[in-house]
């Protein structure tokens, strides 16, 4: 974990509301799957937000705005600083990917696959991506996904863009291993779907994002884990749904 | 000793300020980013009789200058805690540490501070008798001067280490309370442990927190705790930890000047992790600035 100020680059809607932003700062130590945490003006807590790349001294960030905290960096602009703890929760482990991982985001989900995938397609893998969103007007970054040379399925839920339906419509039938990360409903349905083993990233409210409040603690099969500091990534096997 | 120190139930601390229990966790996380030994002390996470998961998640709600939290008195036990952590603290941390103890009977909690009594590193037992978290847990105690002082009692009976009464802001006369501990043998009372709070999604018309209601801390409840640290310093003879929304290092003098002999800090340790750090390096200057030359010479001091 580090604090550091970040240097906003580019802030741009990319739908109605799911914003990218690019910063610039001291990046080193950020992971694949991990989060930043995100101090704003008048607001208590810090806002956590997935990293969805990072080369270089370049951050990227895609938000939904959904509250007062994101709705304020919508509102922001190229030149101005946020402060940031960096290098938050575990994130993914790629050793694991074998040579045909499918990663499966939904939403708001789909932001921390795109890192992944980048590094998975540096490693050589043939990398299947399917995406998934209610409507075609919400759908992001699928040219971004193909521009890695990532085999991209869209599914939307009214299907008014690609594949209709979840994105377990779309499940190929020969993959390695997978990577998720999305709505709780759409996690336990991939759950359920998956013939392999894989990675789930999980969402909670938190306190502090480095472990010391157990605000977002849940329980696994072997006791506890705190979603931030443990997680954000869970393995398949160690998962216990609520009931 | 240095121009910060403090002396608390007659262990010198190099500087009044305590991150409070719930914000530190045992200290690791923080061990990280700075060298945690240049704090005065700090108070572990509630540890009770039994491992807890705690309250159901959502656990944390914002607010307007704070936060709530209903985390429910997460932890491993006293037996991991003496066997797991302690000895990992002890690579990071070499001073003395606060043993923060919660109960849901007078047993429980004599059982609890009777095993981390023995340990060397614990300097104080801090004896939270006001989480409002549990439901039928601890808040019964700290609500009755009758069932805190019995606690009290039960644990002074089986332990040789400061017995801090952590109390609860939520009753009608705190005072008595404290005078209550006091009378029954501790050896200091902080306060003031969370509000009793809770936020309403306007979007799904729920509570935010799952277990509904929780404890409010940060900023928004400092003028709340300086009053009661003011109310219950000028009642009792036994020294007085002072916490609630303690964000700077003027806060922590202002405490002191309350009556507070240490201060802890806690909703501030998770919004920024350099908090307590920030305000031991700031108290030097601060103190020039209000022509104060020794910490310890301002407790009790407002006029």
């Amino acid at each position: 974990m580090k604090q550091t100020i970040f240097t906003i680059t580019e802030n741009t809607p990319l739908t109605a509301t799911v914003y990218r932003m690019v910063l610039t700062g001291d990046t080193d130590g950020i992971a694949t799957g991990q989060f930043v945490n995100i101090l704003l003006d008048g607001l208590y807590l810090r806002r956590p937000i997935s990293v969805c790349d990072c080369q270089g001294d370049t951050l990227t960030l895609l938000y939904k705005v959904v509250g007062k905290g994101t709705a304020q960096m919508a509102a922001m602009i190229a030149g101005q600083t946020l402060d940031l703890l960096t290098g938050l929760g575990n994130g993914y482990d790629l050793s694991k990917a074998g040579d045909k991982p499918l990663l499966i985001g939904g939403g708001v989900g789909v932001p921390p696959l795109y890192m992944l995938a980048r590094q998975l397609r540096e490693q050589g893998k043939a990398v299947s991506v399917i995406l998934g969103f209610n409507t075609a007007d919400e759908v992001f970054y699928e040219q971004e996904f193909k521009a890695l040379g990532c085999d991209v399925t869209v599914t939307t839920a009214d299907g008014s863009h690609g594949v209709k339906g979840f994105v377990t419509a779309a499940l190929p039938v020969d993959y390695s291993y997978f990577y998720t990360c999305g709505p709780e409903p759409m996690l336990k349905a991939v759950y359920k779907a998956t013939a392999t083993s894989g990675q789930f990233s999980f969402e909670e409210r938190m306190g502090c994002g480095f472990g010391a409040c157990m605000g977002c603690s849940c329980k696994v099969i072997t006791g506890y884990k705190r979603i931030c500091k443990d997680g954000p990534v869970l393995e398949k096997e160690e998962i216990l749904w609520d009931a | 000793m240095g121009r910060l120190s403090v002396t608390l139930c007659g262990i010198e601390m190099d500087n009044p300020v305590i991150p409070a229990s719930g914000t530190f966790g045992f200290g690791y996380e923080f061990a990280e980013l700075y060298d945690i030994n240049i704090l005065g002390t700090f108070s572990f996470k509630g540890t009770t009789k039994d491992p807890r998961f705690g309250n159901p998640t959502p656990r944390i709600a914002e607010c307007t200058a704070g936060m709530i939290n209903a985390v429910g008195l997460q932890n491993p036990g006293v037996d991991k805690v003496i066997a797991e952590e302690l000895p990992k603290l002890k690579t990071c941390f070499h001073k003395p540490v606060m043993a923060n103890v919660s109960g849901f009977s007078v047993p429980d909690y004599a059982y609890t501070c009777e095993k981390l009594d023995k340990e060397e590193q614990v300097g104080w037992l801090e004896v939270n008798v006001s989480c409002p978290n549990v439901h039928g847990g601890g808040m019964s105690f700290g609500t009755s001067p009758e069932a805190a002082a019995e606690v009290v009692r039960a644990v002074k009976a089986v332990t040789t280490k400061p017995v801090i009464v952590k109390l609860s802001p939520n009753v009608t006369d705190i005072v008595a309370i404290a005078k209550a501990c006091e009378a029954a043998g501790a050896d200091g009372i902080s306060l003031i442990n969370t509000l009793l709070g809770m936020r309403i999604d306007l979007r799904t018309k729920k509570p935010v927190i799952a277990n509904k209601m929780g404890g409010f801390s940060g900023p928004a409840i400092f003028p709340v705790a300086v009053r009661m640290v003011y109310q219950v310093a000028h009642a009792v003879n036994i020294p007085v930890v002072g916490m609630g929304g303690v964000s700077t290092a003027e806060d922590v003098i202002e405490m002191m000047l309350a009556g507070a002999t240490a201060v802890e800090v806690g909703a501030a340790n998770l919004v920024d992790p350099y908090a307590c750090e920030k305000m031991i390096r700031d108290l030097p200057a601060v103190m020039d600035r209000y022509g104060i030359a020794n910490l310890k010479d301002i407790i009790g001091g407002v006029q």
